[in-house]
This record gives C-alpha cells, sequence and structure tokens, in this order.
C-alpha cells in the first residue's frame, strides 16, 4: 500500500460547468504532494471532495485502502484557503472545541495544545480571544488546530498566505518535520517556490482536467530541452561556432560570471553531453557547464498557456 | 451523538457568556417592573373629572343625569336647561366644558330618539355615548310604559332572568366559567409557546449564520455533519433561552413581590378592587370558590402540564427548525427579514383558531385538524387539553410535531451544505437520496 490517497475519475459538475473532469490522482503515503493549477482550475472543488464537504457526481475516493467515509473526517487535517474561526471565543476554548469534533479526548487535546503552543512559542495566548489577535497570529492557531489530531492527512490550501517571512519559515519547517513524522501532505499554492522547495510530488489541474502528475524529478525530466548553459574562454570564436553548429542549436546565454567569457545556450537534442563536451574542450577553456533543468514555475507557465484553448 | 453534546455545550456557553445575554436578563425584569410599577401608579391616579353640560328642554332627562354625579365619577352633569341653546354652544370653550346635551322639546317622546344632540369639540368616548343613550333610553321606556298606562312594577316582576345550572351525566354540579378557566390557561400557555418562538428564533438564526461570518464553516463542515451542527445549535441555543426564561420568571417575581412590599402601590389587575369590594366577594362566593378550585383539581392537570412541556419543546424546536433554514440559506440577517412573516403567520393563526374556534367547539372538525398540523398543533392542542382529549390525538399530533421537526432540520442542513457552494445543480431524485445517505 504505498498510496495513502487515491483519486479514480472524479467528476464534479455545477449545473453546466464542468469543475472536474475525470481527474484521478495519486497521492503516495509520506509525501508532500503539491496541488497545482491556476485559480478556477478545479483545486478547491478536489479539496472539497477529499473533505467530504460535498460529493463527486461520480468517480470514487480510496483513502489508506478504504473507500472514503464519514469516520476519515477524523484522520484528515485541512487548513482551507478562506481562513477563519470563532471570533468571539477564546483561543484555547477554541481549539478543544475543535480538536474533540476531530475525536479527540478533552484530555488528550490539551496534551496536544500544550505541546504545540510551547512549540510555536504561543502560550500565552490561551485565554485571548480571537478578535485580540492579528491575522498572522490567528493563522498560527488555525495551524495548530489542523493539525492538533495527528491526521494521517494533511490537506493545505495556501498555508504561507497572510504570514510575514519569518513565520512562513516556522510553518515550513514544522511541514517539513510533520513529514518526517510520516503524516502525507496536499499542498496547494500559487507559491512555486515553496512547491519547488517542499514537494516531492506534483499535480496539475488545469480548466478541470489534471495535465501532469508525478515525482517532482520525473515531470522535470520530462521538460527538459536538454539544453546547457555554457561559458568557454577561446581565442577563435568563429572556429567554436562552427564547430558547434554543425551539431547543435545555438542561442546566446546571459549568467553571471567572474570570467570575460562566451555565453552560450546549446540545445544537444539527443546527443550524450560528452560529445558537446568534447567538442567544447578543443576549442578553448570552459569555465561553465550546466544542464538547463525547468523550474515548476516553467513548467506551470509552459503548460498552462500551450492548453489555452 | 458525543459530536452533538459537544455543539450543544458550545452553543450554550457561547450564548450566556454573550455580554448582551447577560444584560438582557437582568434588565429586562428590571424594566418589565418599572413598567408595571408605573402602570400600577398611574391607576391609583384619579382621572380628571369632565363636566357636562345638560340642556333639557322637556325636563324629563336632567334629573336622571345629575343623580349619576357622585364623588369620585368620571363626569360631572351640570343642569343649564334654562340657559339658551346657542349662548351654550359658544360658550364650550370659554367655560370649559366637555360637551353639550341637547334634548329638544318634541310632541311625541318618540320622537326624542332621534333628535337628541351631544356637541363637543373632541369627539367623545364610544363608553361615554353608550351610557348616555342607556340612560336616555330607559328614561324614554319609562315614560312609553307611563303613557301607556302600564304598570311599570308589574313589568319589572314579569320580567325573569334563567340561571341554568350545568349538572353532569355523573351527578355532580359543574360550574360555569370552568370553560373560561380552562380557555384561560390553555390561552396562557399557547401565548407563553408564541412569545418564547418569537424572542428565541432569532437566536437561532443568528447562530446559524456565525458560522459563514465568521468564515469558520469549510473547517467545521469537514468535521461534522451539517444535521449535526443544526441539531446542535437549536438545542443549544434553546437551551438559553429557557435558562433566560427561568432567570426572569424568578426576578420578574421576586421583583413585583417587592414591589408591592414596599411601594404600596398594587400591582396588576387586583390594583383597581377597592379592599372592602374584595372583601365583599370573598364573603360572597367562598361557597362557590370551593367549588371552583375543587373542580380545577378534577382538571387533567398531569396531561396539561405534560402536555405543555412537550409541546412548548416540539413547537419550540420546529420553529426554530425554519430559522435555522433561513439561516442556513442566507449569509447575513439582513437578508433575512423578508423570510420571516411566513414563519410568523401560522403562528399568529394558530392563536386565533384557538381563542374562537377551539372557544366555540373544542372537539369540532376544525380545532381537532388544526392540533394535527405541526405548524399549529403546539398552540391549538395546548388550548384543547383541558377540555380533555383523546390520547391517541395527543399521540398522532406529537408524532408528527417531531416528525416535521427532523424534517425541517434535514431540510436545513442541505440548505446549508449547498449554501456554502453558493451555486449549485439542480437537485434530482437522485441527488436527494445521495444527499440523505451522506
Amino acid at each position: 500500500m504505498s498510496n495513502l490517497l487515491e483519486v479514480h475519475k472524479v467528476v464534479k459538475q455545477y449545473g453546466d460547468y464542468v469543475a472536474l473532469n475525470e481527474v484521478s490522482l495519486n497521492v503516495p503515503k509520506g509525501s508532500i504532494y503539491g496541488l497545482l493549477g491556476p485559480n478556477g482550475a478545479g483545486k478547491t472543488s478536489l479539496i472539497r471532495i477529499i473533505n467530504q464537504i460535498t460529493m463527486p457526481d461520480s468517480g470514487e475516493v480510496i483513502l489508506d485502502g478504504e473507500k472514503l467515509q464519514p469516520k476519515h473526517v477524523q484522520t484528515i487535517g485541512y487548513l482551507p484557503e478562506e481562513r477563519g474561526l470563532y471570533s468571539s471565543m477564546k483561543v484555547g476554548e477554541q481549539c478543544l472545541y475543535l480538536a474533540q469534533m476531530k475525536g479527540l479526548s478533552k484530555a488528550e487535546a490539551k496534551k496536544q495544545l500544550d505541546y504545540w503552543f510551547d512549540r510555536l512559542g504561543i502560550q500565552g495566548w490561551w485565554n485571548k480571544k480571537i478578535q485580540e489577535l492579528s491575522k498572522g497570529m490567528a493563522q498560527k492557531i488555525q495551524f495548530v488546530v489542523c493539525v492538533l489530531h495527528k491526521p494521517k492527512l494533511l490537506i493545505f490550501d495556501e498555508p504561507f498566505s497572510g504570514f510575514d517571512p519569518v513565520n512562513a519559515n516556522v510553518i515550513k519547517d514544522e511541514i517539513l518535520a510533520l513529514k518526517e513524522q510520516g503524516s502525507t501532505i496536499i499542498f496547494s499554492t500559487h507559491r512555486m517556490e515553496s512547491v519547488e522547495e517542499l514537494c516531492d510530488h506534483i499535480a496539475l489541474i488545469h480548466k478541470s482536467n489534471k495535465l501532469i502528475e508525478g515525482k517532482v524529478g520525473d515531470v522535470k525530466r520530462q521538460f527538459k530541452t536538454n539544453s546547457f548553459e555554457v561559458g568557454i574562454l577561446t581565442n577563435n570564436v568563429e572556429g567554436l561556432m562552427y564547430d558547434i553548429t554543425q551539431k547543435f542549436t545555438v542561442s546566446p546565454a546571459n549568467f553571471k560570471s567572474l570570467n570575460d567569457d562566451l555565453k552560450l545556450n546549446i540545445q544537444i537534442g539527443n546527443a550524450a553531453p560528452n560529445e558537446l563536451l568534447n567538442v567544447l574542450t578543443q576549442r578553448g577553456q570552459v569555465t561553465h557547464f550546466v544542464e538547463k533543468i525547468p523550474s515548476v514555475n516553467d513548467i506551470f507557465i509552459q503548460t498552462v498557456t500551450e492548453n489555452k484553448v | 451523538m458525543s459530536i452533538i453534546s459537544l455543539i450543544i455545550k458550545r452553543e450554550f456557553i457561547a450564548k450566556v457568556r454573550n455580554k448582551s445575554f447577560v444584560v438582557m436578563t437582568f434588565l429586562s425584569p428590571l424594566l418589565f417592573v418599572a413598567i408595571a410599577v408605573f402602570i400600577g401608579y398611574l391607576s391609583t391616579m384619579k382621572a380628571e373629572t369632565k363636566r357636562i353640560a345638560i340642556h333639557d328642554e322637556t325636563g324629563f332627562f336632567a334629573a336622571d343625569f345629575l343623580k349619576e354625579n357622585k364623588k369620585g365619577a368620571e363626569f360631572k352633569y351640570l343642569n343649564l336647561s334654562e340657559i339658551d341653546v346657542k349662548a351654550l354652544k359658544d360658550s364650550i370653550t370659554k367655560e370649559n366644558f366637555s360637551g353639550l346635551i341637547v334634548i329638544p322639546k318634541t310632541n311625541k317622546t318618540k320622537d326624542l330618539e332621534s333628535k337628541i344632540e351631544f356637541i363637543s369639540n373632541n369627539s367623545p368616548s364610544i363608553s361615554f355615548i353608550e351610557g348616555t343613550q342607556k340612560i336616555i333610553g330607559t328614561k324614554i321606556t319609562k315614560l312609553n310604559l307611563e303613557e301607556a298606562k302600564l304598570d311599570t312594577l308589574k313589568i319589572q316582576k314579569a320580567q325573569s332572568e334563567v340561571n341554568i345550572h350545568l349538572v353532569k351525566a355523573s351527578g355532580e354540579e359543574s360550574l360555569k366559567g370552568l370553560n373560561e378557566i380552562k380557555i384561560a390557561i390553555g390561552g396562557a400557555f399557547g401565548y407563553l409557546i408564541m412569545m418564547f418562538i418569537i424572542i428565541y428564533g432569532n437566536m437561532v438564526m443568528r447562530s446559524v449564520i456565525e458560522e459563514k461570518t465568521n468564515r469558520i464553516v469549510e473547517i467545521i463542515i469537514s468535521s461534522v455533519k451539517p444535521f449535526q451542527l443544526m441539531i446542535g445549535k437549536i438545542v443549544g441555543t434553546s437551551l438559553a433561552g429557557i435558562l433566560q426564561f427561568i432567570i426572569w420568571a424568578i426576578i420578574g417575581l421576586g421583583l413585583m413581590f417587592a414591589a408591592s412590599t414596599f411601594f404600596g402601590v398594587n400591582v396588576g389587575p387586583t390594583a383597581r378592587i377597592s379592599p372592602e369590594l374584595m372583601q365583599s366577594a370573598q364573603h360572597e362566593f367562598s361557597g362557590t370558590a370551593q367549588m371552583y378550585i375543587t373542580e380545577l383539581w378534577n382538571l387533567p392537570i398531569a396531561s396539561i402540564i405534560i402536555g405543555f412541556v412537550i409541546y412548548f419543546i416540539g413547537g419550540y424546536f420546529l420553529y426554530s427548525s425554519f430559522y435555522a433554514a433561513i439561516g442556513a440559506a442566507v449569509d447575513n440577517q439582513t437578508d433575512s427579514q423578508q423570510f420571516l412573516l411566513p414563519i410568523l403567520m401560522p403562528l399568529i393563526l394558530s392563536v386565533y383558531i384557538g381563542f374562537f374556534t377551539v372557544v366555540n367547539d373544542p372537539h369540532g372538525t376544525v380545532a381537532v385538524v388544526f392540533s394535527m398540523i405541526p405548524l399549529t398543533s403546539p398552540i391549538v392542542m395546548l388550548m384543547r387539553i383541558p377540555f380533555g382529549v383523546p390520547w391517541w390525538q395527543i399521540a398522532i399530533s406529537v408524532s408528527l410535531l417531531f416528525a416535521a421537526f427532523f424534517l425541517v432540520v434535514w431540510f436545513a442542513a442541505k440548505i446549508y451544505r449547498v449554501g456554502i457552494l453558493m451555486y449549485g445543480k439542480k437537485p434530482t431524485w437522485k441527488e436527494l437520496y445521495k444527499w440523505l445517505k451522506y
């Protein structure tokens, strides 16, 4: 059993509008799974189905080998994009209440709360009302509420919005620590740099369809153009250019370097990188040789613009 | 089940801790008592005596009006028959008369019936006109009888007043007026239910909207079913309301007692009855009162009280679930106003049915039917119970009431879930069934 969550051909329709069109996902156990997609792609619809807020019109969701059913709400922690807590309720009582709703006993909830409040350095907030807290502070409480019952599956929808860089880092570290402890995390965001940093699997949903899914490395391999950034010191530029253009496609490159070297982007197609290196070393001193790997951001933009029909 | 009790507990505590709840709980009885004391004080004040001028050209009536002049009476009549009508009319304002009764001279007394005028600057009260008409009417009748040479004394003797004794088939004597008492008991309970619904229904609605305004709805709905949430909210809020009601009753009674002792003001309906009158009344009715009390004890007291508790809870829950459904459908309270009238209509209807139909015919078709329909049964059935209702009717009515309650809550929960998404596919029967299982 390597997948914690499997989504099979889920369809969700609102009136004539198809929000999810036979979307299937496999979320491996212990992974941080980035759910990407432009606004209105259907991410929130899918997350709501996994959280049993709505039901799919067809298709099924399997959690930990079982068909999704009401008891599973206790094994899922959900941080919705739309944040909110009971504004006139005290922090401590509110957390206890929400934890008990997720099936924790009062004593266990208290223990977990003490642990998390201590960990995030917010012990003094117990008797404060939510309306007395700043937005970022309330977000922290919400994060605690989401992870309190030690869910197997955590779903974060834009977890970093509203946090300053310091607190965003704290939360990022907590997410990584949760992964270490064996939680599986679904992570929906528009911030590609955090996807790059955290996720080991990604899926891209666009216009109600899933377009890409896989390990980040595999996806990148799939999208790489076999290009290299090259810096070279040579006296014979014409000769070098002649040699390279015989075999490869060349375009000028732009990267920072200490040397006053020639900077090129070279696409090698199916050839081996060593073939290029051989050509280069015969003509000069190689100072820079890096394979160009597409960033998640590049992949995102490329896929979305290509499918703009 | 434990989740529902968790929600009930939270709702109850949230309501009770609310500042406005605390303030209202302790301020309302004070206000209520203050108003009661004020009214009691007003009723002890004597109304200003109004002066009425009488211009009686016949000379028959003035004496009868002057007989009405007593100390403390509302009107003081002045016989000014000697003064010219025109001069009297002009001097109404100047002499500060409330009005002028003009009785012209006619050939036949019969003609008087339509010739008498009352002249005043302000329109007189209905009771004054009726009183005046009675005085003149009685006198004219007497004059007519004398004119016809009939012996008024004999006529008086000939008149009879029938007093039918109500006897039950079992042989014991029954009392008139008992029906009124039964209606009063049923009506008081019915009114109590209506008041409670009007005061606390809104609280349920606000509580249902709360999650939406606090934007916590997604977290809650990913933890509990909307049905559990609705039930929890209705019950929790009701308990808070009941607590407030009990506190009000206790404080209110205490303050009433204190006010009547310390300020010496008679509060309530006893205010206008003088002690002598009460004493004589007591003396006169002590025998009958005894019978009334035994009669009252013979009423189905147990079923009245049990009925009250069941219908109070059932009726309040049913109406609360409607408020909850409204709360589920709207995003803020201002949007809810238009939905409130349809809720209050059946409530008002049932009070009218109670007072007009049940009074006339407690076991008639209309009364029976409306004591079965869940929306009207809490009030109509409560008013019927003192008259004795077969147990199977109560059983059907109560089952329908609670079935309706769960149905409406279920419905409210569906609205709530779909309402979160704001727009939804039109539900088919298959989907409704799917929702039902969810």
